[in-house]
């Protein structure tokens, strides 16, 4: 057999041929995501002062982040703004899941889809700043719940703080939420809700012990997919967030760019990133009998 | 263990049931009684209306219009959940999340038993149908066979005043099909629940049943037991659709009530008893007789026979193993009708293009109009 292959010569065995299919994408998640990974973990042993860097492998940047009161702030404020932007996108996220896949005509719902992510049309950055004008002291939400009399002045607790952190990053990440959710809820065998109704339960019941686990690998994927990356999120509490709404992503941010204090953003990259890997660990120990995939 | 027998009452009664979605009509006009215990099956082609008959007694299904009543209690407005039935459903529907015990044990959360009394009913339920010791094992694990028995017990463990069949057996092959058959007739026996199978298996239906309501167009054509719907069928459709039927056109020469006499191509004259006249329609309409190919018999050269004797070509012929089908064209007819016969030891064989002499009997001649 591989004596007649008409492949390459350095293509004859099937291990060679397979080296080579994954050779080029191999290279490329290698440039892309380990060696950046690797750069970060290396810097964070490394010490700054002004321009010269100090390669000498320290703990230094660790001992500080862990003895100041500041980072481990940062990082428990962004954990629970995190958490919280996790529970508003998927709450409100799974009810339409639902409504799409049980009411919406099947000839209908990949339009429906695609409607939900007409906002992903325009920049995040753009969206962001809609918030503002929405949620701003004069903006859209205030006028309108003046003009209507319902409050006297404008509400000044939903921009420059948390909450509009929690709109706003709940906003831009409910597609991700909606689709992994409506994905679980369209492979349930529509029969299994009438065996539900069939032996005895009603609505609720059948939705509490038939639908919602079965919907539940969308959930914790939409969990995941959300909270992750909202972790990391600079932009939003920059731009809404106000002094109480910075996040640890802020930080690396600034000794970065402002405080030229590389090695430091680098440990605190790795610290969030410890974070955000050991809770979803967490998460997915604690979900992982709804995560087996039955056959 | 109930008597089966004794009480007749009827548990479902539907009048004048339908069913229309928009402009479809599901069924127009259903009107039966199932009784207490039978083993009654909704026989028909597919788009026959006999599976949203079932729903709408499970309850899954609004009436359009008619009267459903389950156990003398009228079932309007009466959700599904709350109905005394339970499906088995032709997919099964077994949760997947849940273990085998999980599954059966579904319907029991509102019943007032004790955790342990729970536990000993799933057990028992398990056991009936044939799956000791399968409780703890995942749902999805399960072959074709054992997840219809889970559906089984999952329904029965509830005991339901009546067990709903959806095509239970479509899925799995001949042969697990034909154990099922008869474990469903034992189990059904055992337990004395009234059971109603969808099935278009008109041998299913004849092997299972007590009556069958053998259903075209949203309507019930024949509602009997099998022996009747087999020996007499009320129409030709209903024939053609349970077993084989020869047909030949043929007219009623003499009828009055007590002597009929009619006169069939390539069979001759004959006398019909009145019994065999389906109700309902004067012999003198008739237009055709139907004759069964087991009824008939070809025979060889020299035998005799005190029975009626027709003479024809043999078509074709078709070796089953058992049986012998024979294609034969009676003389002055022109459609070949055909006839089995048991291949028994040393009986002759014809061939293509031999003569053959046809034995029959008036007795089993079938009248149509």
């Amino acid at each position: 057999m591989s004596d007649r292959s008409t492949g390459p010569r350095f293509g004859r065995s099937e291990a060679a041929q397979g080296y080579l299919l994954v050779a080029t994408p191999l290279a490329y998640a290698l440039l892309l995501l380990a060696v950046p990974l690797g750069a970060i973990l290396l810097f964070s042993f490394w010490t700054q002062d002004y321009l010269t860097l100090d390669t000498t492998l320290t703990l230094k940047n660790y001992r500080e982040a862990f003895t100041d009161p500041l980072y481990g702030e940062l990082l428990l404020r962004s954990l629970l703004i995190s958490a919280a932007v996790t529970a508003a996108t998927v709450l409100t996220a799974f009810p339409i899941a639902y409504f799409v896949s049980f009411y919406v005509p099947p000839e209908r719902k990949a339009m429906w889809i695609f409607l939900i992510t007409i906002p992903f049309w325009t920049s995040y950055l753009i969206r962001v700043f809609l918030w503002k004008v929405i949620l701003g002291y004069n903006g859209v939400f205030n006028t309108t719940l003046m003009g209507l009399g319902i409050i006297d002045e404008p509400l000044t607790f939903i921009l420059y703080n948390v909450n509009a952190v929690v709109i706003t990053l709940a906003h831009a990440y409910a597609p991700f939420a909606i689709l992994p959710i409506f994905v679980a809820l369209e492979k349930i065998d529509r029969t299994l809700l009438e065996a539900g109704r069939d032996l005895g339960e009603g609505y609720v019941m059948t939705f509490l012990r038939v639908t919602l686990p079965l919907a539940m690998p969308g959930v914790v994927a939409a969990v995941l997919i959300v909270f992750i990356p909202t972790i990391g999120d600079y932009v939003t509490p920059r731009l809404v967030g106000g002094p109480d709404g910075l996040m640890i992503a802020n930080m690396i941010q600034t000794q970065f760019l402002k405080l030229n204090n590389a090695p430091m953003g680098a440990a605190l990259a790795v610290l969030a990133m410890a974070m955000v890997g050991s809770v979803a660990l967490i998460f997915i120990a604690l979900t992982r009998r709804f995560l087996r995939a039955p056959r | 263990m109930k008597d089966t027998r004794a009480a007749a009452q009827p548990i479902i009664t539907l009048e004048k049931v339908e069913k229309y979605y928009g402009d479809y009509y599901a069924l127009r006009g259903i009107t039966a009684e199932i009784r207490q215990g039978e083993f009654f099956s909704l026989l028909g082609p597919s788009g026959c209306g006999k599976t949203t008959l079932l729903r709408t007694i499970a309850g899954f299904e609004e009436l359009s219009g008619g009267r459903l009543t389950i156990d003398g209690k009228d079932m309007k407005g009466v959700p599904a959940n709350v109905r005394p039935t339970n499906m088995v459903f032709q997919s099964y529907a077994i949760f997947p999340h849940l273990t085998v015990a999980q599954n059966v044990g579904f319907g029991l959360r509102r019943e007032p038993l004790s955790r342990a009394e729970k536990e000993r009913k799933v057990i028992e339920a398990l056991d009936m149908v044939g799956l000791k010791g399968y409780g703890a094992r995942a749902a999805h694990a399960l072959s074709g066979g054992q997840r219809q028995r889970v559906a089984l017990a999952r329904a029965l463990i509830l005991e339901p005043k009546v067990l709903l069949l959806d095509e239970p057996l479509s899925a799995l092959d001949k042969k697990m099909r034909e154990q099922m058959q008869m474990e469903l007739r034992r189990l059904q026996r055992q337990v004395g629940i009234t059971f109603i199978l969808v099935t278009h298996d008109q041998e299913e239906a004849l092997i299972m049943s007590d009556r069958i309501a053998v259903m075209f167009e949203g309507q019930i054509a024949q509602l009997d037991t099998p022996q009747m719907l087999y020996r007499r069928p009320v129409s030709r459709q209903v024939a053609e659709f349970i077993g084989v039927m020869n047909f030949l056109p043929a007219k009623a020469t003499v009828t009055d009530a007590t002597h009929i006499e009619v006169e069939a191509a390539g069979l001759g004259r004959a006398v019909i008893d009145p019994e065999q006249l389906p109700g309902g329609w004067h012999p003198g309409e008739t237009q055709s007789v139907g004759i069964r190919p087991e009824t008939m018999s070809i025979l060889f050269p020299g035998e005799t026979t005190d029975r009626r004797v027709a003479t024809g070509v043999v078509e074709d012929r078709a070796y089953y193993g058992d049986m012998t089908y024979y294609e034969v064209r009676l003389d002055g007819v022109e459609k070949p009708m055909t006839i089995s016969m048991k291949n028994l030891v040393g009986r002759p064989v014809l061939e293509r293009g031999e003569q053959a002499r046809v034995a029959w009997d008036a007795r089993s001649l079938v009248l149509f109009a």
